[in-house]
């Protein structure tokens, strides 16, 4: 059995699931960076006293299943979402739903994952992707950071849908459960909310670590790296900076970038001008983002290594913080 | 980024896909790329694992030497805390805490053994051993 599923790579799985999805349920006009605006994707947080891989634990992007759950929200369309204490009850239903020619978004965990390189396989659980179909023993997948769609046998999937650890998927699936028209004025109200929503999460979530405020408290404490972990610890937490914001699919100068394209294909529905001016300054902070990134290579490969160093370093994050604060401020003045 | 600068490194990627990636072309207008791989992303990964591989080789000695139960040397190397190590094996954090004492480990029945190694892949006898699957 296998449905009639179109594949579309896109820059980050959940994304890419929820625009696939969407196309299938009869939306055709949400882009992938239509679905990140609209789900509100944009964050920062660092978490403080929590550890990911020995390393600070740090997200450049919302919580897991926001951006489907908000987008479908938003647009008025019914989500089904279910999780399962016993796996052969998982399997039965994706089995139904396929059946029922419904393809599928599944959490699933990456360790366990055949399809990937061996050494971006993590213990992370938060990973997205459709199964559209089953042919003999194997499930069709469409995973959205791949160029191409792949296949899983029914014990690889059921292995990575009941990973374990945190944020464990307890196989959770997830789909529209009806097609329904959606009108462009609906695009629009979804699209001013998603902004309106963005720009709270960004600049008024109370305390230091969420938001512009986050990635400030950040850049004072790489600062301190040097002196208090030292040359080699320090770079360890960098590279884990890096792999957070450059990670497959995930990466935080690339949020940066698609909120750009967001905002631009948002000025399609909305002609401000605001919003292409905003845009560029994503595309300037995206850019700095990436600049920080090759400063802090330059010190976990020990070719940096001076506190000014890590002063600079910190100072690349101050000025990303000044601009993206800039940029919701700009978003928050739009008279709509 | 603009279009003409997306790096295009190789990286452990190469035989699996590309990543896409949103760039903006001369004109400012965005629109999509394939990157092979970034060499400063490649670095920051093959530190992550240069880290795995030191701690791995560290817990491994030190369960030779009796320091500590296998169980450390096994957790390392699957990249495993005790949040997913509980999960795969049903213990409690706080039994698998004390499983990694030597002296508490020794006295494990066949049965908790063989839960571990079975999450390890191994068979008891190697799990007891310090012997793992390379692969």
């Amino acid at each position: 059995m296998k449905i009639n599923f179109e594949h579309v790579q896109s820059a980050h799985c959940e994304n890419g699931v929820t625009s696939n999805l969407l196309k299938f349920a009869g939306v055709e006009k949400i882009s992938e960076p239509l679905a990140f605006g609209i789900g509100s994707g944009l964050f920062y947080i660092y978490i403080p006293l929590l550890k990911v891989n020995n390393g600070p634990a740090i997200s450049f992007r919302t919580m897991p299943g926001l951006i489907f759950k908000r987008t479908c929200n938003a647009l008025g369309i019914p989500v089904v979402r279910k999780t399962f204490r016993s796996p052969e009850k998982a399997e039965q239903f994706l089995n139904e739903c396929i059946q029922a020619g419904q393809p599928v978004g599944c959490q699933v965990g990456v360790y366990y994952l055949t399809y990937f390189p061996k050494e971006y396989r993590f213990h992370f659980n938060a990973h997205n992707l459709v199964v559209f179909g089953k042919e003999e023993d194997n499930y069709l997948i469409s995973d959205p950071v791949m160029e191409t769609v792949t296949t899983l046998t029914s014990f690889e999937l059921d292995r990575v849908r009941f990973a374990k650890g945190v944020l464990a998927p307890k196989g959770q699936l997830y789909y529209p459960s009806a097609k329904r028209e959606v009108t462009e004025e609906q695009i629009k109200t979804a699209i001013k909310s998603g902004i309106k929503r963005n720009v709270r999460d960004m600049l008024y979530i109370p305390g230091p670590v969420v938001g512009v405020a986050g990635i400030k408290y950040t850049a004072n404490k790489i600062k301190k790296w040097r002196d208090k972990l030292g040359l080699k610890q320090s770079g360890t937490y960098l590279a884990q900076l890096v792999r957070m914001q450059e990670e497959i699919g995930t990466g935080g100068g690339g949020f940066r970038f698609m909120y750009g394209a967001f905002l631009q294909q948002a000025h399609a529905y909305h002609p401000h001008d605001t919003l292409l001016t905003v845009a560029e300054d994503f595309t300037k902070a995206g850019d700095l983002w990436r600049s920080a990134a090759v400063q802090a290579a330059g010190i976990y490969k020990g070719r940096l290594g001076s506190q000014q160093d890590f002063n600079d370093m910190g100072d690349y994050l101050l000025e990303i913080a000044e601009i993206e604060k800039k940029a919701f401020k700009d978003l928050s003045k739009l008279k709509w | 980024m603009k279009k003409n600068e997306l790096p295009q490194d190789p990286s452990v990627l190469d035989k699996f896909t590309k990543d896409l990636c949103y760039v903006v072309d001369e004109s400012g207008n965005y629109t999509t790329g394939l990157s092979r791989g970034w060499e400063v992303k490649a670095a920051a990964l093959d530190l992550a694992w240069d880290d795995i591989k030191e701690r791995t080789e560290d817990a491994r000695q030190r369960a030779l030497k009796g320091d500590v139960s296998p169980l450390l040397f096994f957790m390392e190397l699957k990249l495993m805390d005790l949040d997913t190590l509980a999960g795969y094996s049903g213990f409690w954090k706080w039994q698998i805490k004390r499983h990694m004492k030597p002296a508490v480990f020794n006295r494990l029945s066949e049965k908790k053994l063989k839960r571990y190694a079975d999450i390890f892949e191994v068979s008891v006898s190697d799990f007891k051993n310090v012997k793992a699957n390379e692969d």
